[in-house]
Protein backbone atom coordinates (compact mmCIF):
# COMPACT_ATOMS: atom_id res chain seq x y z
CA UNK A 1 0.00 0.00 0.00
CA UNK A 2 1.63 3.07 -0.99
CA UNK A 3 0.72 6.37 1.26
CA UNK A 4 2.40 9.41 0.49
CA UNK A 5 5.08 10.41 2.81
CA UNK A 6 3.63 13.92 3.66
CA UNK A 7 0.02 12.33 4.08
CA UNK A 8 1.61 9.65 6.52
CA UNK A 9 3.29 12.64 8.54
CA UNK A 10 -0.65 14.48 8.71
CA UNK A 11 -2.21 11.71 9.84
CA UNK A 12 0.44 10.95 12.61
CA UNK A 13 0.25 14.66 13.51
CA UNK A 14 -4.20 13.80 13.74
CA UNK A 15 -3.16 11.02 16.11
CA UNK A 16 -1.61 12.87 18.53
CA UNK A 17 -4.02 15.70 18.46
CA UNK A 18 -6.42 13.03 18.89
CA UNK A 19 -4.52 11.77 21.81
CA UNK A 20 -4.30 15.47 23.26
CA UNK A 21 -7.86 16.10 22.83
CA UNK A 22 -8.49 13.18 24.93
CA UNK A 23 -6.39 13.99 27.54
CA UNK A 24 -6.61 17.94 27.40
CA UNK A 25 -9.30 17.99 30.37
CA UNK A 26 -7.31 15.46 32.72
CA UNK A 27 -4.53 18.39 32.76
CA UNK A 28 -7.01 21.27 33.63
CA UNK A 29 -8.54 18.83 36.40
CA UNK A 30 -5.23 17.86 37.36
CA UNK A 31 -3.89 21.62 37.45
CA UNK A 32 -6.89 22.46 39.27
CA UNK A 33 -6.58 19.81 42.04
CA UNK A 34 -3.07 21.72 43.29
CA UNK A 35 -4.26 25.63 43.29
CA UNK A 36 -4.86 26.69 46.62
CA UNK A 37 -7.35 29.19 46.18
CA UNK A 38 -10.84 27.78 47.11
CA UNK A 39 -12.50 29.38 43.91
CA UNK A 40 -10.71 28.12 41.17
CA UNK A 41 -9.71 30.68 38.32
CA UNK A 42 -6.43 29.99 36.08
CA UNK A 43 -3.57 30.57 36.01
CA UNK A 44 -2.87 29.12 39.01
CA UNK A 45 -1.42 31.93 41.24
CA UNK A 46 -0.52 29.23 44.54
CA UNK A 47 0.24 25.76 44.51
CA UNK A 48 -0.62 23.94 47.34
CA UNK A 49 -1.46 20.16 48.16
CA UNK A 50 -3.42 20.94 51.17
CA UNK A 51 -6.56 19.36 49.23
CA UNK A 52 -5.04 16.52 49.17
CA UNK A 53 -4.27 16.12 53.05
CA UNK A 54 -8.13 17.33 53.70
CA UNK A 55 -8.82 14.39 51.32
CA UNK A 56 -7.04 11.83 52.94
CA UNK A 57 -7.90 12.84 56.22
CA UNK A 58 -12.18 12.97 55.53
CA UNK A 59 -14.25 10.42 56.46
CA UNK A 60 -16.48 11.15 54.03
CA UNK A 61 -13.38 10.63 51.63
CA UNK A 62 -13.12 6.90 52.97
CA UNK A 63 -16.04 5.61 53.28
CA UNK A 64 -16.77 6.66 49.85
CA UNK A 65 -13.44 5.08 48.82
CA UNK A 66 -14.88 1.74 50.71
CA UNK A 67 -18.22 1.81 49.01
CA UNK A 68 -16.66 1.68 45.19
CA UNK A 69 -13.73 -0.60 46.02
CA UNK A 70 -16.14 -2.87 47.32
CA UNK A 71 -18.61 -2.58 43.94
CA UNK A 72 -16.09 -3.01 41.92
CA UNK A 73 -14.22 -6.31 43.88
CA UNK A 74 -17.54 -7.96 43.56
CA UNK A 75 -18.45 -6.77 40.39
CA UNK A 76 -14.94 -7.82 38.91
CA UNK A 77 -14.77 -11.63 41.20
CA UNK A 78 -18.24 -12.24 39.43
CA UNK A 79 -17.94 -11.03 35.79
CA UNK A 80 -14.64 -12.88 35.58
CA UNK A 81 -16.71 -16.24 36.41
CA UNK A 82 -20.04 -15.62 34.33
CA UNK A 83 -17.37 -14.60 31.80
CA UNK A 84 -15.53 -17.75 31.08
CA UNK A 85 -18.36 -19.87 30.62
CA UNK A 86 -20.19 -16.96 28.99
CA UNK A 87 -17.09 -17.16 26.32
CA UNK A 88 -17.34 -20.74 26.20
CA UNK A 89 -21.03 -20.63 24.79
CA UNK A 90 -19.89 -17.78 22.67
CA UNK A 91 -16.93 -19.09 20.74
CA UNK A 92 -16.18 -22.55 21.37
CA UNK A 93 -19.28 -24.72 21.35
CA UNK A 94 -21.46 -25.65 18.79
CA UNK A 95 -24.58 -25.27 20.04
CA UNK A 96 -27.86 -24.96 18.95
CA UNK A 97 -28.75 -21.09 19.69
CA UNK A 98 -25.12 -19.69 19.90
CA UNK A 99 -26.26 -17.16 17.28
CA UNK A 100 -29.38 -15.82 19.32
CA UNK A 101 -26.61 -15.89 22.62
CA UNK A 102 -24.52 -13.88 20.96
CA UNK A 103 -26.71 -10.99 19.82
CA UNK A 104 -28.74 -11.34 23.24
CA UNK A 105 -25.87 -10.12 25.04
CA UNK A 106 -24.72 -7.49 23.44
CA UNK A 107 -27.88 -5.58 23.36
CA UNK A 108 -27.49 -4.36 27.22
CA UNK A 109 -24.30 -2.95 25.39
CA UNK A 110 -26.64 -0.94 23.75
CA UNK A 111 -28.75 0.84 26.05
CA UNK A 112 -28.43 4.29 27.47
CA UNK A 113 -26.96 3.14 31.46
CA UNK A 114 -29.15 5.80 33.26
CA UNK A 115 -32.17 4.62 31.64
CA UNK A 116 -30.87 0.55 33.09
CA UNK A 117 -30.60 2.15 36.38
CA UNK A 118 -33.95 3.61 37.01
CA UNK A 119 -35.54 0.00 35.40
CA UNK A 120 -33.34 -1.86 37.88
CA UNK A 121 -34.68 0.82 41.09
CA UNK A 122 -38.05 0.28 39.66
CA UNK A 123 -37.25 -3.78 39.71
CA UNK A 124 -35.80 -4.02 43.10
CA UNK A 125 -38.45 -1.83 44.17
CA UNK A 126 -41.36 -4.05 43.23
CA UNK A 127 -39.54 -7.52 44.58
CA UNK A 128 -39.26 -5.17 47.74
CA UNK A 129 -35.45 -5.09 47.73
CA UNK A 130 -33.77 -1.36 49.32
CA UNK A 131 -31.06 -0.30 47.11
CA UNK A 132 -27.78 0.12 48.81
CA UNK A 133 -24.24 -0.88 47.09
CA UNK A 134 -25.02 -4.26 47.06
CA UNK A 135 -27.59 -3.59 44.55
CA UNK A 136 -25.38 -1.15 42.61
CA UNK A 137 -23.15 -5.09 41.99
CA UNK A 138 -26.07 -5.88 40.42
CA UNK A 139 -26.12 -3.04 38.19
CA UNK A 140 -22.90 -2.83 36.82
CA UNK A 141 -22.77 -6.89 36.35
CA UNK A 142 -25.57 -5.49 33.36
CA UNK A 143 -23.64 -3.81 31.43
CA UNK A 144 -19.69 -5.28 32.10
CA UNK A 145 -20.63 -8.58 32.41
CA UNK A 146 -21.39 -9.05 28.84
CA UNK A 147 -17.99 -6.56 27.91
CA UNK A 148 -15.78 -8.70 29.75
CA UNK A 149 -17.30 -12.12 28.21
CA UNK A 150 -16.67 -10.50 24.46
CA UNK A 151 -12.88 -10.08 25.92
CA UNK A 152 -12.68 -13.32 26.78
CA UNK A 153 -14.26 -14.55 23.69
CA UNK A 154 -11.75 -13.03 21.88
CA UNK A 155 -9.21 -15.14 23.71
CA UNK A 156 -11.72 -18.58 23.13
CA UNK A 157 -11.56 -17.98 19.03
CA UNK A 158 -7.82 -17.93 19.02
CA UNK A 159 -7.75 -21.77 20.66
CA UNK A 160 -7.53 -24.87 19.06
CA UNK A 161 -10.66 -27.10 19.91
CA UNK A 162 -8.34 -30.23 19.36
CA UNK A 163 -6.62 -29.78 22.31
CA UNK A 164 -9.23 -30.54 24.41
CA UNK A 165 -10.15 -33.67 21.94
CA UNK A 166 -7.16 -35.05 22.47
CA UNK A 167 -7.71 -34.74 26.20
CA UNK A 168 -10.98 -36.31 26.16
CA UNK A 169 -9.36 -39.14 24.16
CA UNK A 170 -7.11 -39.64 26.97
CA UNK A 171 -9.96 -40.26 29.29
CA UNK A 172 -10.22 -37.03 30.48
CA UNK A 173 -13.84 -35.78 32.31
CA UNK A 174 -15.50 -32.75 30.96
CA UNK A 175 -14.79 -30.96 34.78
CA UNK A 176 -10.93 -32.23 34.53
CA UNK A 177 -10.70 -30.84 30.83
CA UNK A 178 -12.49 -27.42 31.63
CA UNK A 179 -9.69 -27.11 34.91
CA UNK A 180 -6.69 -28.31 33.25
CA UNK A 181 -7.27 -27.71 29.64
CA UNK A 182 -9.62 -24.58 28.98
CA UNK A 183 -8.81 -22.52 32.35
CA UNK A 184 -5.14 -22.02 31.47
CA UNK A 185 -5.79 -21.46 27.60
CA UNK A 186 -7.70 -18.66 28.41
CA UNK A 187 -6.19 -17.71 31.41
CA UNK A 188 -4.79 -14.10 29.61
CA UNK A 189 -7.85 -13.41 28.52
CA UNK A 190 -9.46 -13.51 31.86
CA UNK A 191 -6.92 -11.24 33.55
CA UNK A 192 -7.89 -8.47 30.84
CA UNK A 193 -11.63 -9.29 31.42
CA UNK A 194 -10.87 -8.69 35.33
CA UNK A 195 -8.96 -5.68 34.44
CA UNK A 196 -11.80 -3.88 32.33
CA UNK A 197 -14.51 -4.92 34.85
CA UNK A 198 -12.83 -3.42 37.66
CA UNK A 199 -11.71 -0.53 36.07
CA UNK A 200 -15.41 -0.02 34.03
CA UNK A 201 -17.00 -0.49 37.68
CA UNK A 202 -14.61 1.80 39.25
CA UNK A 203 -15.10 4.99 37.16
CA UNK A 204 -18.98 4.08 36.52
CA UNK A 205 -21.77 6.52 37.26
CA UNK A 206 -24.66 6.12 35.52
CA UNK A 207 -25.74 2.84 36.05
CA UNK A 208 -24.77 3.58 39.97
CA UNK A 209 -26.86 6.86 39.89
CA UNK A 210 -30.26 5.41 41.00
CA UNK A 211 -29.37 1.67 42.72
CA UNK A 212 -26.85 2.64 45.54
CA UNK A 213 -29.86 3.71 47.46
CA UNK A 214 -28.64 5.55 50.32
CA UNK A 215 -24.67 4.70 49.76
CA UNK A 216 -22.61 6.72 47.68
CA UNK A 217 -19.76 5.45 44.92
CA UNK A 218 -16.68 8.48 43.90
CA UNK A 219 -18.41 8.79 41.01
CA UNK A 220 -21.52 9.57 42.18
CA UNK A 221 -20.32 12.66 44.88
CA UNK A 222 -17.89 14.04 42.32
CA UNK A 223 -21.57 14.37 39.94
CA UNK A 224 -23.30 15.46 42.71
CA UNK A 225 -20.94 18.29 43.76
CA UNK A 226 -20.67 19.34 40.11
CA UNK A 227 -23.75 19.90 39.61
CA UNK A 228 -24.76 21.38 42.85
CA UNK A 229 -21.72 24.23 43.54
CA UNK A 230 -18.13 23.79 43.40
CA UNK A 231 -16.00 21.83 45.95
CA UNK A 232 -12.14 21.95 45.72
CA UNK A 233 -12.40 18.63 46.66
CA UNK A 234 -13.46 17.56 43.09
CA UNK A 235 -10.48 18.06 41.28
CA UNK A 236 -8.82 16.84 44.08
CA UNK A 237 -10.86 13.14 44.46
CA UNK A 238 -11.06 13.19 40.49
CA UNK A 239 -7.11 13.00 40.33
CA UNK A 240 -6.79 10.69 42.97
CA UNK A 241 -9.47 8.32 40.95
CA UNK A 242 -7.56 8.51 37.30
CA UNK A 243 -3.76 8.08 38.97
CA UNK A 244 -5.54 4.92 41.39
CA UNK A 245 -6.76 3.93 37.70
CA UNK A 246 -3.52 4.21 35.95
CA UNK A 247 -1.26 2.75 38.92
CA UNK A 248 -3.24 -0.70 38.50
CA UNK A 249 -2.89 -0.64 34.36
CA UNK A 250 0.56 0.41 34.56
CA UNK A 251 1.27 -3.10 36.89
CA UNK A 252 -1.12 -5.00 34.85
CA UNK A 253 1.77 -3.85 32.20
CA UNK A 254 4.32 -4.65 34.42
CA UNK A 255 2.97 -8.17 35.59
CA UNK A 256 2.69 -9.32 31.89
CA UNK A 257 6.03 -8.21 30.89
CA UNK A 258 7.56 -9.69 33.89
CA UNK A 259 5.18 -13.12 32.89
CA UNK A 260 6.60 -13.00 29.61
CA UNK A 261 10.36 -12.30 30.27
CA UNK A 262 10.57 -15.08 32.90
CA UNK A 263 8.94 -17.67 30.21
CA UNK A 264 11.58 -16.30 27.55
CA UNK A 265 14.18 -16.99 30.02
CA UNK A 266 12.75 -20.45 30.90
CA UNK A 267 13.04 -21.65 27.12
CA UNK A 268 16.22 -20.23 26.49
CA UNK A 269 17.48 -22.21 29.20
CA UNK A 270 15.96 -25.09 27.77
CA UNK B 1 -18.78 -34.68 19.92
CA UNK B 2 -21.64 -32.46 18.57
CA UNK B 3 -24.14 -33.62 20.98
CA UNK B 4 -21.93 -33.13 24.22
CA UNK B 5 -20.85 -29.85 22.70
CA UNK B 6 -24.63 -28.63 22.59
CA UNK B 7 -24.93 -29.70 26.04
CA UNK B 8 -21.73 -27.93 26.85
CA UNK B 9 -22.84 -24.75 25.45
CA UNK B 10 -26.19 -24.66 26.38
CA UNK B 11 -25.04 -25.07 30.16
CA UNK B 12 -22.42 -22.55 30.09
CA UNK B 13 -24.56 -19.69 28.55
CA UNK B 14 -26.71 -20.30 31.37
CA UNK B 15 -24.63 -17.98 34.47
CA UNK B 16 -24.80 -14.77 31.35
CA UNK B 17 -28.30 -15.58 30.54
CA UNK B 18 -29.61 -15.34 34.10
CA UNK B 19 -28.01 -12.81 34.91
CA UNK B 20 -29.46 -10.98 31.55
CA UNK B 21 -32.98 -12.39 32.76
CA UNK B 22 -33.18 -10.94 35.81
CA UNK B 23 -31.27 -7.91 35.78
CA UNK B 24 -31.54 -6.41 32.16
CA UNK B 25 -35.29 -8.29 30.49
CA UNK B 26 -37.05 -8.16 34.31
CA UNK B 27 -36.45 -4.52 34.82
CA UNK B 28 -37.96 -3.85 31.43
CA UNK B 29 -40.73 -5.61 31.95
CA UNK B 30 -40.95 -3.80 35.26
CA UNK B 31 -41.20 -0.42 33.34
CA UNK B 32 -43.26 -1.16 30.47
CA UNK B 33 -46.32 -2.12 33.44
CA UNK B 34 -45.19 1.01 35.43
CA UNK B 35 -45.52 2.82 31.97
CA UNK B 36 -49.20 2.13 31.99
CA UNK B 37 -50.29 2.69 35.86
CA UNK B 38 -51.97 6.00 37.17
CA UNK B 39 -50.19 8.99 37.78
CA UNK B 40 -47.87 8.91 41.04
CA UNK B 41 -48.61 5.46 42.42
CA UNK B 42 -46.03 3.44 43.42
CA UNK B 43 -46.72 -0.01 42.94
CA UNK B 44 -48.52 -2.42 40.07
CA UNK B 45 -51.24 -2.82 42.06
CA UNK B 46 -53.23 -0.52 40.67
CA UNK B 47 -56.15 -0.16 37.25
CA UNK B 48 -53.62 0.67 34.25
CA UNK B 49 -54.17 3.52 32.53
CA UNK B 50 -52.62 5.80 29.75
CA UNK B 51 -52.25 9.20 31.36
CA UNK B 52 -48.52 8.74 31.49
CA UNK B 53 -48.19 9.01 27.61
CA UNK B 54 -50.55 11.73 26.91
CA UNK B 55 -48.29 14.00 29.06
CA UNK B 56 -45.37 13.35 26.44
CA UNK B 57 -47.50 15.36 23.90
CA UNK B 58 -49.36 17.43 26.34
CA UNK B 59 -46.51 18.64 28.34
CA UNK B 60 -43.77 19.08 25.64
CA UNK B 61 -41.81 16.13 26.43
CA UNK B 62 -41.64 15.47 22.89
CA UNK B 63 -39.41 18.68 22.62
CA UNK B 64 -36.79 17.05 24.85
CA UNK B 65 -36.88 13.79 22.81
CA UNK B 66 -36.42 15.92 19.82
CA UNK B 67 -33.53 18.12 21.37
CA UNK B 68 -31.59 14.41 22.34
CA UNK B 69 -32.25 12.56 19.04
CA UNK B 70 -30.88 16.06 17.27
CA UNK B 71 -27.67 16.37 19.04
CA UNK B 72 -26.75 12.54 19.40
CA UNK B 73 -27.41 12.51 15.06
CA UNK B 74 -25.30 15.67 14.87
CA UNK B 75 -22.81 14.26 17.28
CA UNK B 76 -22.64 10.90 14.96
CA UNK B 77 -22.10 12.66 12.02
CA UNK B 78 -19.79 14.47 13.34
CA UNK B 79 -18.24 11.55 14.70
CA UNK B 80 -17.82 9.67 11.59
CA UNK B 81 -16.44 12.76 9.72
CA UNK B 82 -13.59 12.99 12.65
CA UNK B 83 -12.69 9.75 13.11
CA UNK B 84 -12.09 7.75 9.68
CA UNK B 85 -9.08 9.48 8.83
CA UNK B 86 -7.87 8.47 11.85
CA UNK B 87 -9.35 4.83 11.69
CA UNK B 88 -8.21 5.03 8.28
CA UNK B 89 -4.83 5.30 9.55
CA UNK B 90 -4.89 2.93 12.20
CA UNK B 91 -5.94 0.10 10.16
CA UNK B 92 -4.05 1.25 7.17
CA UNK B 93 -0.95 3.36 7.34
CA UNK B 94 0.32 3.30 11.31
CA UNK B 95 1.87 0.00 12.35
CA UNK B 96 3.40 -0.06 15.87
CA UNK B 97 1.30 3.42 16.55
CA UNK B 98 -1.86 2.27 15.92
CA UNK B 99 -1.20 0.04 19.34
CA UNK B 100 -0.22 2.62 21.10
CA UNK B 101 -3.18 5.06 20.19
CA UNK B 102 -5.91 2.01 21.11
CA UNK B 103 -4.04 1.76 24.40
CA UNK B 104 -4.16 5.94 24.96
CA UNK B 105 -8.04 5.65 23.93
CA UNK B 106 -9.07 2.56 25.87
CA UNK B 107 -7.71 3.82 29.18
CA UNK B 108 -9.16 7.33 28.94
CA UNK B 109 -12.71 5.11 29.12
CA UNK B 110 -11.47 4.21 32.57
CA UNK B 111 -11.71 7.95 33.81
CA UNK B 112 -15.47 8.52 35.07
CA UNK B 113 -17.16 10.28 32.11
CA UNK B 114 -18.04 13.41 34.49
CA UNK B 115 -14.35 13.88 35.51
CA UNK B 116 -13.57 14.13 31.96
CA UNK B 117 -16.48 16.38 31.38
CA UNK B 118 -15.56 18.73 34.44
CA UNK B 119 -12.32 18.97 33.30
CA UNK B 120 -13.50 20.65 29.96
CA UNK B 121 -15.48 23.01 32.21
CA UNK B 122 -12.48 24.10 33.84
CA UNK B 123 -10.79 24.18 30.60
CA UNK B 124 -13.37 26.41 28.87
CA UNK B 125 -15.17 28.46 31.28
CA UNK B 126 -14.35 32.09 31.90
CA UNK B 127 -10.88 32.02 33.49
CA UNK B 128 -10.27 28.67 33.05
CA UNK B 129 -7.37 27.28 31.71
CA UNK B 130 -7.85 28.43 27.79
CA UNK B 131 -9.08 31.92 28.51
CA UNK B 132 -7.50 32.27 31.67
CA UNK B 133 -4.11 32.06 30.23
CA UNK B 134 -4.96 34.01 27.63
CA UNK B 135 -6.25 37.25 29.71
CA UNK B 136 -3.39 36.57 31.12
CA UNK B 137 -0.36 36.76 28.40
CA UNK B 138 -2.28 38.84 25.79
CA UNK B 139 -5.10 40.62 28.10
CA UNK B 140 -8.07 39.46 25.67
CA UNK B 141 -10.33 37.24 26.71
CA UNK B 142 -13.34 35.63 25.45
CA UNK B 143 -16.98 34.77 26.52
CA UNK B 144 -17.25 31.26 27.82
CA UNK B 145 -18.81 28.65 25.25
CA UNK B 146 -20.04 26.70 28.17
CA UNK B 147 -23.97 26.24 28.69
CA UNK B 148 -24.76 26.11 25.14
CA UNK B 149 -26.66 23.57 22.40
CA UNK B 150 -22.89 23.30 20.78
CA UNK B 151 -21.12 22.31 23.37
CA UNK B 152 -23.24 19.48 24.59
CA UNK B 153 -22.81 18.02 20.72
CA UNK B 154 -19.19 19.02 21.16
CA UNK B 155 -19.22 16.69 25.05
CA UNK B 156 -21.12 13.87 23.19
CA UNK B 157 -18.41 13.95 20.52
CA UNK B 158 -15.51 13.82 23.00
CA UNK B 159 -17.02 10.78 24.92
CA UNK B 160 -18.05 8.73 22.40
CA UNK B 161 -14.97 8.98 20.48
CA UNK B 162 -13.95 5.36 21.31
CA UNK B 163 -17.17 3.89 20.31
CA UNK B 164 -17.01 5.15 16.61
CA UNK B 165 -13.33 4.72 16.10
CA UNK B 166 -12.97 1.18 16.73
CA UNK B 167 -15.86 -0.29 14.69
CA UNK B 168 -14.74 2.33 12.09
CA UNK B 169 -10.73 0.89 12.12
CA UNK B 170 -11.99 -2.86 12.24
CA UNK B 171 -14.73 -1.65 9.37
CA UNK B 172 -11.69 -0.29 7.12
CA UNK B 173 -9.56 -2.96 8.16
CA UNK B 174 -11.88 -5.37 5.87
CA UNK B 175 -11.75 -3.20 3.01
CA UNK B 176 -8.88 -5.67 0.93
CA UNK B 177 -6.07 -3.22 -0.24
CA UNK B 178 -6.11 -5.48 -4.17
CA UNK B 179 -9.58 -3.99 -4.50
CA UNK B 180 -8.47 -0.05 -3.99
CA UNK B 181 -5.28 -0.65 -5.75
CA UNK B 182 -7.38 -2.43 -8.52
CA UNK B 183 -9.93 0.91 -8.38
CA UNK B 184 -6.85 3.65 -8.64
CA UNK B 185 -4.78 1.39 -11.30
CA UNK B 186 -8.24 1.56 -13.04
CA UNK B 187 -7.84 5.16 -13.20
CA UNK B 188 -10.19 6.33 -10.20
CA UNK B 189 -10.07 9.13 -8.60
CA UNK B 190 -9.45 9.44 -4.71
CA UNK B 191 -12.67 9.92 -4.18
CA UNK B 192 -14.38 7.53 -6.14
CA UNK B 193 -12.20 5.12 -4.20
CA UNK B 194 -13.74 6.47 -0.97
CA UNK B 195 -17.36 6.39 -2.31
CA UNK B 196 -17.20 3.67 -4.49
CA UNK B 197 -15.05 1.32 -2.97
CA UNK B 198 -14.48 2.04 1.07
CA UNK B 199 -17.27 3.04 2.23
CA UNK B 200 -19.21 0.37 0.50
CA UNK B 201 -17.04 -2.13 2.04
CA UNK B 202 -16.57 -0.96 5.52
CA UNK B 203 -20.08 -0.57 5.61
CA UNK B 204 -20.75 -2.90 8.47
CA UNK B 205 -17.99 -0.74 10.60
CA UNK B 206 -20.05 2.13 9.91
CA UNK B 207 -22.80 0.80 10.68
CA UNK B 208 -22.21 -0.41 14.57
CA UNK B 209 -19.93 2.22 14.99
CA UNK B 210 -22.75 4.92 14.60
CA UNK B 211 -25.44 3.01 15.98
CA UNK B 212 -23.53 2.49 18.59
CA UNK B 213 -22.51 6.33 19.36
CA UNK B 214 -25.98 7.55 18.27
CA UNK B 215 -27.50 5.16 20.24
CA UNK B 216 -25.57 5.93 23.84
CA UNK B 217 -25.66 9.77 23.04
CA UNK B 218 -29.47 9.55 22.74
CA UNK B 219 -29.69 8.63 26.14
CA UNK B 220 -26.73 10.62 27.98
CA UNK B 221 -27.36 12.57 30.68
CA UNK B 222 -24.14 13.92 32.07
CA UNK B 223 -22.70 15.95 28.84
CA UNK B 224 -26.11 18.34 28.79
CA UNK B 225 -26.03 18.90 32.95
CA UNK B 226 -22.31 19.24 33.40
CA UNK B 227 -21.20 21.29 29.79
CA UNK B 228 -24.98 22.37 29.13
CA UNK B 229 -26.27 24.11 32.72
CA UNK B 230 -30.02 24.93 31.70
CA UNK B 231 -29.39 25.53 27.81
CA UNK B 232 -31.99 22.26 26.55
CA UNK B 233 -33.27 19.40 29.17
CA UNK B 234 -32.44 16.10 27.32
CA UNK B 235 -34.70 13.25 27.77
CA UNK B 236 -32.75 11.30 29.99
CA UNK B 237 -32.98 14.51 32.40
CA UNK B 238 -36.60 14.90 32.13
CA UNK B 239 -37.00 10.90 33.18
CA UNK B 240 -34.79 11.43 36.08
CA UNK B 241 -36.58 14.39 37.17
CA UNK B 242 -39.66 12.58 36.98
CA UNK B 243 -38.33 9.96 38.94
CA UNK B 244 -36.55 12.21 41.38
CA UNK B 245 -38.30 15.22 42.13
CA UNK B 246 -41.87 15.17 40.70
CA UNK B 247 -41.98 11.16 42.71
CA UNK B 248 -44.41 10.67 39.22
CA UNK B 249 -42.65 6.79 39.07
CA UNK B 250 -45.69 6.08 36.14
CA UNK B 251 -44.49 9.57 34.29
CA UNK B 252 -40.91 8.34 34.00
CA UNK B 253 -41.46 5.04 32.66
CA UNK B 254 -43.84 6.17 30.19
CA UNK B 255 -40.71 8.75 28.80
CA UNK B 256 -38.32 6.00 29.47
CA UNK B 257 -40.54 3.09 27.51
CA UNK B 258 -40.44 5.73 24.58
CA UNK B 259 -37.11 5.52 24.43
CA UNK B 260 -36.25 2.59 25.54
CA UNK B 261 -38.69 1.69 21.71
CA UNK B 262 -36.80 3.71 19.60
CA UNK B 263 -33.17 2.57 20.88
CA UNK B 264 -34.16 -0.91 21.74
CA UNK B 265 -35.63 -0.99 17.46
CA UNK B 266 -32.12 0.35 16.38
CA UNK B 267 -29.87 -1.87 18.93
CA UNK B 268 -31.92 -4.83 17.43
CA UNK B 269 -31.45 -3.78 14.34
CA UNK B 270 -27.47 -3.07 14.17
CA UNK B 271 -27.04 -6.49 16.62
CA UNK B 272 -29.26 -8.00 13.56
CA UNK B 273 -26.72 -7.10 10.97
CA UNK B 274 -23.04 -7.98 12.50
CA UNK B 275 -21.60 -11.31 12.56
CA UNK B 276 -19.28 -11.70 15.51
CA UNK B 277 -17.65 -14.89 14.37
CA UNK B 278 -16.60 -12.73 11.33
CA UNK B 279 -15.61 -9.99 13.30
CA UNK B 280 -13.70 -11.59 16.31
CA UNK B 281 -12.85 -14.63 15.34
CA UNK B 282 -10.63 -14.00 12.14
CA UNK B 283 -7.82 -15.91 13.63
CA UNK B 284 -9.10 -19.55 12.94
Amino acid sequence: MTTSRSTRIVLYVYGILVIAFLYLPLISVGFASVSQARYLSFPIKRYSTKWYGEALASSTVSDLLTTSLSVAVLVTLISVVVAFFGALAFARYHWRFRTTFQKLILLPIFFPQTVLGLALLMWFNSLGIIPSWKTAVVAHLVWIAPIATLIVAIRAYSFDPALEEAARDMGAGTFTILREVTLPLLMPGLVSAGLFAFLLSWGNFPLSLFTTGADSTLPEWLYAKMVSGYSPLVPTLGVMSVVGSFVLILAAFAVAWLVRANRDAKVAQD
Amino acid sequence: MNRLDGKLGLLSALPLALVLLLSFLAPLVVVALFSIMPPKVFSLANMPDFSAYSLFFSQGYYKSLLWSLGMALSATAILVVICWPLAYAMAKVFGRFSLILTVAVVMSLFVSENIRLFGWVLTLMKGGLIEGHLRAWTGMGFESPLYSVPIIVFGLVYVYLPFMLFPLAQGISMVPDDTRQAAYDLGASRWQVLWQIEVPLAAPGIVVGSLLTFVLAAGALAESKILGGQAVIAIADDVETAFTFGQNWPLGSALSMILIVIIGGLALFGVSKVDLDAIMGRKR
